[in-house]
């Protein structure tokens, strides 16, 4: 009797593992559709390559090791969206060979990793840009006009209605309906909120009195909730609610704000971004190849929006062994390439990098070596 | 409440002080039409319809009961509504997330290719195409649900033993001594352990043995089992303990050894407990996510060694897909893998549990429970 | 030659027990070691914060005004979810063992077990969008009739993701453990004595108080530090349905927050001191529960006469 039940036990964990293990497949989608192998220059590279890093990039990223296997089917590209911080700390200790980062790093970053990255460090490359939409629930309402001060206002809570003079008075023409405005901020510390809030602090700074920073400043309440997903969902449930949130993620259900830059108030899409970005200068006493950038949230450049969030990729710039090099330049030639930034904003909608950014990427990539 | 002079009472001498057998259901009729009636005053729905003629039933049954009957049996009536009560009153939430589970996630598990397919390969694209033409939604869950099988089947492996020996030794060797009472403290302080916190030490322990930022399956079995062990070790505690004195002590008598009473005697008599109580453990660690992002990785594709390499896990996939969407712009088709995997996991412990308990009916002693 | 086996018998029996009695030893001496290293690597993480300068700190104060809230935050979170899930899961426990007939009791114990199983981040996203949309409206009614209590102060959230909402949903999460633990407990109680107390004429209530309820009181607060131990460190369920804030006392507007939501929010992007920092926060809570531990273990050392073996 008791042996009997064992073996009937067995029998059912048995065919039950064998039932598991036999069916798996990788192949999710039928091979063809993606771009030719032939289409990657020079010589397929092989081996793994590991990063960790920001989770704003991880649908591109999908995209990117997506296409950079395809073109190269003897490699893997395995990311852990563990989060920016998480990401600059595993490179410096020299656990990963590259990092996601929605900022680039700081100066004491800089100097351990050259630790771990050979005599120059690290270098960071702008390889994922992204708009910061503000985006709002009112009902009848697309389309508004504000200037910089007047954002702050509404998400500092100083500006309590829809119909408030400060917005109608940007917006003649349109019906402000009597509607308490409930920003919503995200809870988790993020690049969006630490892009965001130093927009307003430049751009708005006697208004926003906070320094930028990945927290919503502690002083100020309102509702919040966590994610960019999270954000954009309550603010779809709730009418009058408005938030900040990567332009790509954010539903025509919901209205988005035009910035006023000089003169004149500019819509968001990834031309307006790329060229805000074009516009930014480099980070000084950094090295020549590295490319973090300063971005001018004040900028005056005509279509350019200024509320943009630029995500880099860490890279060391000397790796221990010569097949390592070649797959980091490999996949980051990629990457910042024309087929990678197509492949990003397919899967993304986030805003390419403009030809010249992507050129500089592609130099400084170049410049990586290998110890022997 | 005047119910009780409205209920006619027979008079026998056999039944006298007694409530006849049609008392609660004119008892519940009479709640029910009084619930309608007050809620028509306020204003009707049906929930609070429901709780309201519950509450009144309840009362007036306990009511009649303490006037009728005396006050004992009044106080087992109250005790009785007021636990069938909690239980109804747990139903009300356990059965509304099965069901937004089950809801959200049957069209995914029914999709086909989500049980044999991992997501390698599936981007945005796709998901936008999905969307924008209807057609069904790519990458499946099957290198997650093997990741999940494999790294809590290692957990299992290296905690159910240390844990169980530990109980063994705290009941039946230690009792009283020192160390028993500092591991006794020390096991209720690991409890606490943050689960995050279990990812990270496990991480930092093989960093400093392998390599930096090894990230395997094993590196996450065993920070699962830093949380999964206090749980086994409370849990078997608790059980251990309550097995009968009086059986060792016959065992004792005729002449078996110690382990060997409690390999056979012991443990059998408590084994239903223990399976419950590791499946309890191995239920509050399948589900962790954070431990699992940094000490297992996350895998996009099928990866069966857990000792080379990063692997997917159920919670990570579910996490990743709700918290940053395949396609940011078109979330549904991740919100619906999302739940399916949800799903997956749930059913998933079931069969774990199933086969607890198979393992318990196997080799518990045959009693009359 | 009979005497010679017997001997022989006797001498692998002692064996056998020198090496179980080890092994168990062991085992219990590598939890020890374990949770050893585990403090000594918090500690070595954390240590930075308490030397840090306080104006370095989040919140620009020091580390005590940056935890002291938090930790408030979850220790309401902590009694709410308690609060309400311990007599309800007792009940149900007391429901499947001595109330439902035993077919259905086997079920609903299958069921409760099962329920322990769903992640958390299922619940949380439960609780933010269907619990706290059904929520909003006795929120609002709370705030209009009691509102004179401070915890029901208004104006009540317009989302209704707020303090109570979040302890509910903590509440749910637990009422698995303490059901499951508290039921085996419970059907183990000495059949003998519920027996002796039903033949001398007690009602079933007055057999479960006599003879149950004190032999599993130091396994139904076992259960309830189990319950506990999830609801302080529970992470997800809380970041996703708590729109957190400062510290308030008021149970229905959005605001306060947990330790384990806290690191979980901020961990991701953190580096440096905040990292240390909240590790240092982890080390806290690791603290809250070692104190709670002790609390329990020494109410049960009161009533040890009803402990188990008997």
């Amino acid at each position: 009797m008791k042996a009997l039940h064992i073996g009937r036990a067995a029998a059912v964990v048995t065919v039950a593992a064998l039932a598991l293990t036999a069916c798996g497949t990788d192949n999710a989608v039928n091979s063809g559709s993606t771009a030719g192998a032939t289409t990657s220059a020079g010589v397929p590279v092989t081996g793994t390559l590991t990063g960790t890093g920001a989770s704003s990039i991880s649908a591109a990223m999908d995209a990117w090791k997506a296409g950079f296997e395809t073109a190269n089917p003897n490699a893997k590209v395995q990311y852990s969206p563990e989060g920016s911080g998480a990401g600059r700390k595993a490179i410096v200790a020299g656990a990963v060979q590259f990092a996601g980062s929605d900022a680039a790093m700081s100066d004491a970053e800089m100097t351990s990793a050259a630790e771990k990255c050979g005599t120059n460090g690290a270098i960071n490359v702008p390889w994922y840009i992204s708009p910061i939409a503000v985006a709002f629930n009112v009902p009848g309402v697309k389309d508004l006009k504000l200037d910089a001060a007047t954002v702050a206002k509404i998400f500092r809570g100083d500006i309590k209605n829809w119909n408030d003079a400060a917005i109608a008075s940007q917006n003649s023409g349109a019906k402000l309906p009597d509607l308490a405005i409930t920003p919503v901020h995200r809870s988790d510390n993020s690049g969006t909120t630490d892009n965001f809030t130093d927009y307003l602090a430049t751009a708005a700074a006697d208004v926003w009195t906070d320094k930028k920073s990945g927290d919503w400043p502690a002083t100020l309440t309102g509702e919040n909730a966590k994610g960019t997903s999270g954000v954009v969902k309550t603010v779809t449930e709730t009418a009058g609610a408005v938030t900040y949130a990567d332009d790509s993620a954010v539903t025509d259900a919901l209205g988005k704000v035009e910035l006023k830059v000089g003169d004149s108030y500019v819509k968001i899409s990834a031309d307006a971004a790329a060229k805000a970005v074009d516009a930014a200068t480099p980070v000084a006493g950094r090295g020549a190849n590295d490319l973090s950038l300063k971005l001018d949230r004040k900028t005056t450049v005509a279509g350019a929006y200024p509320a943009v969030l630029v995500s880099y990729a860490v890279f060391c710039t000397q790796y221990p062994d010569a097949a390592t090099a070649d797959l980091v330049k490999a996949f980051g030639t990629f990457v910042v390439g024309d087929e990678g930034q197509k492949a990003a904003v397919a899967a993304a909608k986030s805003a390419p990098l403009s030809a010249s950014l992507a050129t500089k990427a592609k130099a400084s990539i170049a410049s990586i070596t290998a110890a022997k | 409440m005047s119910l009780a002079t409205m209920t006619p009472r027979k008079r026998s001498a056999l039944t006298r002080g007694q409530l006849p057998k049609y008392t609660p259901y004119a008892i519940a009729g009479a709640a029910i039409i009084l619930a309608a009636a007050l809620m028509s005053v306020i204003g009707f729905n049906a929930f609070g319809w429901g709780v309201l003629s519950a509450v009144l039933f309840a009362a007036g049954w306990v009511a009649t009961t303490a006037a009728v009957e005396g006050s004992r049996k009044a106080k087992d009536r109250l005790a009785t509504s007021l636990v069938v009560g909690s239980f109804l009153v747990a139903l009300l939430p356990l059965v509304s997330v099965i069901w937004t589970v089950l809801a959200n996630g049957i069209p995914g598990l029914l999709q086909p290719g989500f049980l044999g397919t991992s997501m390698k390969g599936v981007t945005g694209v796709q998901d936008n195409a999905s969307v924008a033409n209807g057609t069904p939604v790519l990458g499946g869950a099957y290198h997650a649900l093997m990741g999940s099988v494999l790294i809590t089947l290692w957990a299992t492996l290296i905690s159910v033993p240390i844990g169980l020996l530990t109980s063994i030794y705290l009941v039946e060797y230690g009792q009283g001594s020192r160390l028993a009472k500092a591991i006794t403290f020390f096991v209720d302080v690991m409890t606490g352990i943050p689960s995050i916190v279990a990812g990270l030490f496990a991480a930092a322990f093989f960093g400093l043995v392998i390599a930096p930022g090894t990230k395997t399956g094993i590196v996450a079995a065993v920070a699962l089992s830093v949380l999964m062990i206090p749980v086994v070790v409370r849990s078997s505690e608790e059980m251990l303990k309550i097995v009968p004195n009086e059986l060792r002590e016959a065992a004792y008598a005729l002449g078996v050894r110690k382990w060997r009473t409690i390999v056979k005697v012991v443990i059998p008599t408590a084994i239903s407990g223990i399976a419950s109580g590791v499946t309890l453990a191995i239920a509050r660690v399948i589900g962790e996510t954070a431990p699992l992002l940094v000490t297992a990785g996350f895998a996009t594709s099928i990866n069966l060694n857990v000792f080379s390499g990063w692997m997917a896990s159920l919670p990570t996939y579910i996490y990743t897909q709700i918290m940053s969407p395949t396609s940011p712009s078109n979330p549904g088709p991740s919100d619906q893998r999302a739940w399916a995997a949800a799903l997956l996991l749930i059913l998933l412990v079931m069969a774990l549990n199933l086969i607890a308990r198979l393992v318990a009916r196997i080799f518990s002693p045959k009693t009359g429970r | 030659m009979s005497t010679n086996s017997l001997r022989s018998t006797t001498g692998m029996g002692r064996t056998g027990d020198k090496v179980f009695s080890g092994a168990a030893m062991a085992a219990g001496i590598l939890i020890l070691v374990v949770l050893f290293s585990v403090a000594i690597f918090l500690l070595v993480q954390a240590l930075p914060t308490f030397s840090a300068k306080p104006a370095d700190l989040t919140g620009g104060e020091g580390f005590f005004s940056y935890i002291f809230p938090i930790v408030i935050g979850t220790l309401i979170a902590a009694a709410i979810a308690l609060i309400i899930a311990t007599p309800i899961g007792i009940g149900v426990a007391l429901f499947i063992s001595h109330y439902a007939p035993r077919r259905l009791a086997q079920g609903l114990g299958y069921v409760v077990d099962l329920l322990a199983a769903i992640p958390s981040v299922v619940y949380g996203a439960w609780g933010a969008s269907f619990l706290a949309s059904n929520l909003k409206e006795p929120y609002a009614w709370l705030a209009e009739n009691l509102g004179w209590i401070p915890i029901f102060a208004g104006p009540a959230s317009g989302t209704a993701k707020t303090m109570l909402t979040a302890g509910i949903v903590l509440a749910v999460m637990v009422l698995p453990i303490i059901t499951s633990l508290t039921r085996e407990i419970f059907l183990q109680a000495p059949k003998l004595h519920e027996e002796a107390a039903l033949a001398l004429g007690a009602t079933r209530w007055e057999m479960i108080k006599m003879a149950v309820l004190p032999f599993a009181r130091p396994g139904i607060i076992s259960a309830v530090m189990l319950g506990l131990g999830r609801a302080l460190g529970e992470t997800m369920a809380v970041a996703l349905v708590l729109s957190s804030g400062p510290l308030i006392a008021s149970l229905i507007q959005s605001g306060n927050q947990t330790v384990a939501a806290e690191i979980a929010l901020n961990f991701p992007e953190a580096f440096g001191l905040r990292l240390n920092e909240l590790i240092a926060a982890g080390l806290v809570l690791f603290l809250i529960t070692l104190a709670v531990n002790m609390v329990a273990r020494w109410i049960i050392s009161r009533h040890k006469e009803f402990s188990g073996a008997n």
